[in-house]
């Protein structure tokens, strides 16, 4: 019988010739990752364990990223003792402030991770990686320190869900809408354990940024992993990138899925996901009287130069609303040099935004943008849970870069067409 | 293993911040953690139940964040084990690299009342109502799994096994 990608990259990674899913298999990882909250937890148990070595220092990737720079001592102590801890272990990735990026936008960027890796990180939105054709999954800091250790770790093989998306694009409609709609459609849970496959027409012509924004909200349907096979727009990105050689796997044509679900892109409009789930979906053009406080555009999610590109083409030549204060945050140093030189910064900074350096920041309600009771937020992050942004009272509603660019002119959630 | 205790039941989508709330996060200390556990579903639970108890969950028991405090807390609480309907992906993983025993099993969680006393022979893959007279069979774990879950976690799974 035949396999999927994602069966074939974690066969290809164990000793085994096939692998089912359900199997419980041990497997090579080819990049280790952790960052400023889950690392010291990690490196802890490392210590633990009395070992002198890390597996491979040029496969471990530290990444300070959350509350970069640093906001306070307690988060200043962390990334001194991952930036010791690399030292120590002469760790080949490790990125400080100023050099440093989110971590799923800053990967892939960089090419340190690439087609065919296996990758597990300690944060759960290591899922992104899927959109280059890797198989990457969140883990816990334990996992973490195991693979520090031996360079390798289990994993009960996922069954796949295969996602057709067929049609055209509306206009106004990316990556981040077609996500949104389908973890509506299939809900919070709907892909538990699973690998999500995302095919058809749609896909093949959806650019790499937009690949890596849906893969990178896989878990928010509960899913393992989320992955694009590898085709030209792949090989493309990875090209002048990638710093080890990539593998391009494909599925079978009898590869078996426990699910196939058509999506057609023709149905699809702008979405946003109000609190507190991501699953909550609405069209925007449902949508009315929603008045806001504040907009973030940015994140692993759509921090993107694309996403930046987008939000300057609806912000150039206007003033966001006086009662909105928009926050910009390009996800890695890279993008925030390409805006500076593209102009874009200017048009964010005249239209009344502030411009960031790289940093979590308010995803996760860590700083730069923390919501007070009762407030509301539209930001083209992953997560509206309750208190994700700020107090256990304030709301934060989910969509592309588009919409966010146009509510913050709005002053509440406003479609780019009524812009 | 032979565990034994009286259980504690909880519903659907009990989520990481329900299990240990994220103002308790700066700390790693299990016996700290534990004073917190479950705190912003039942205020009381921590003065009601007692090491060796267990906890019932429905559907995607562990859901949200991948922090390891929620396991951890659970553990250092004392409880024996969590027997749900289903677990969310990173919550199974870390409870089996902590070396804390969980099972799947809607039949049982259907079945049991808060209160129930319930032995768990967790070798055989036998779980007994005592209260009730009852009496199930549930998939074993892969010995793999198994494997790590008797050497008492990851960790100690990789001195053991990996680096002897
Ligand atoms: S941007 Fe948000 S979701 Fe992404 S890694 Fe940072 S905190 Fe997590």
């Amino acid at each position: 019988m035949g396999m999927t990608i994602t069966e074939k990259i974690l066969a290809a990674h164990s000793d085994l010739e096939t692998i089912e899913p359900d199997e419980i298999i041990e497997c090579d990882v080819d990049i280790v990752l952790g960052n400023d909250i889950t690392a010291p937890i990690a490196i802890n148990e490392f210590e633990k364990l009395g070992v002198n070595e890390v597996f491979d220092r040029e496969k471990i990737v530290l990444i300070p990223d959350h509350f970069t720079p640093n906001k306070d001592i307690k988060s200043a102590e962390q990334v001194k003792q991952l930036r010791e801890f690399a030292r120590k272990h002469n760790i080949k990735h490790f990125y400080d402030t100023g050099r440093v990026g989110i971590e799923h936008a800053f990967l892939p960027e960089q090419g340190i991770v690439t087609g065919g890796d296996c990758i597990i990180g300690a944060d759960s939105h290591t899922c992104t990686y899927g959109a280059l054709g890797a198989f990457a999954t969140g883990v816990g800091s334990t996992d973490m320190a195991g693979a520090m250790t031996t360079g390798e770790t289990w994993f009960k093989v996922p069954h796949s869900i295969k996602f057709i998306y067929y049609g055209k694009l509306n206009r106004w409609v990316f990556g981040k809408d077609l996500i949104l709609y389908t973890i509506g459609r299939i809900g919070v849970e709907g892909a538990r354990y699973k690998a999500m496959e995302f095919t058809g027409e749609v896909i093949s012509s959806l650019p790499m940024e937009q690949r890596l924004t849906m893969c990178n909200m896989a878990i928010e349907a509960g899913g393992k992993s989320g992955i694009v096979a590898p085709d030209k727009i792949t090989e493309d990105y990875l090209k002048d990138r990638s710093i080890r050689k990539p593998v391009f796997y494909q599925s079978d044509e009898d590869a078996e899925y426990i699910e196939e679900i058509e999506i057609d892109c023709e149905t699809i409009e702008p979405q946003v996901a109000f609190p507190h789930l991501p699953e909550n979906t609405k069209n925007v053009s449902e949508v009315s009287d929603v008045k806001i406080d504040q907009v973030v555009i940015g994140s692993c999610t759509n921090g993107w130069l694309g996403d930046l590109r987008i939000a300057a083409e609806i912000l150039k030549g206007r003033r966001i609303s006086p009662n909105v204060r928009c926050i910009v945050i390009p996800s890695t140093p890279e993008i925030y040099k390409q805006a500076l030189k593209e102009g874009l910064i200017d048009i964010f900074v005249n239209a009344d935004a502030v411009f960031s350096t790289p940093t979590c920041g308010p995803c996760l309600g860590g700083h730069m943008g923390i919501l007070a009771e009762g407030e509301r937020a539209v930001a083209t992050t992953n997560r509206n849970f309750v208190g994700r942004m700020g107090h256990p009272k304030s709301e934060v509603y989910l969509a592309s870069p588009a919409v966010a660019a146009a509510s913050a002119i709005a002053g509440g959630i406003a479609s780019p067409e009524e812009i | 293993m032979v565990l034994r205790g009286k259980c504690w039941k909880f519903g659907d989508n009990i989520d990481t911040d329900v299990i240990i709330p994220a103002r308790y996060l700066n700390t790693t200390n299990p016996n700290e953690l534990a004073s917190h556990l479950m705190e912003d579903a039942d205020k009381e639970f921590v003065n009601k139940a007692s090491a060796g108890d267990i906890l019932i969950g429905g559907n995607n028991f562990g859901c949200g964040s991948s922090r390891e405090h929620a396991p951890i807390s659970i553990k250092g609480f004392g409880i024996s084990c969590v027997i749900a309907k289903s677990f969310a992906r990173i919550f199974f993983r870390n409870a089996i690299n902590i070396g804390f025993p969980i099972i799947e099993s809607p039949e049982v969680v259907e079945e049991t009342d808060e209160g129930d006393e319930l032995e768990v022979i967790t070798k055989e893959g036998i779980i007994k109502n005592i209260t009730k007279g009852l009496e199930y069979n549930i998939k074993a774990f892969p010995p793999f799994l198994q494997e790590i879950i008797n050497n008492g976690g990851l960790m100690n799974w990789i001195a053991e096994v990996k680096l002897k």
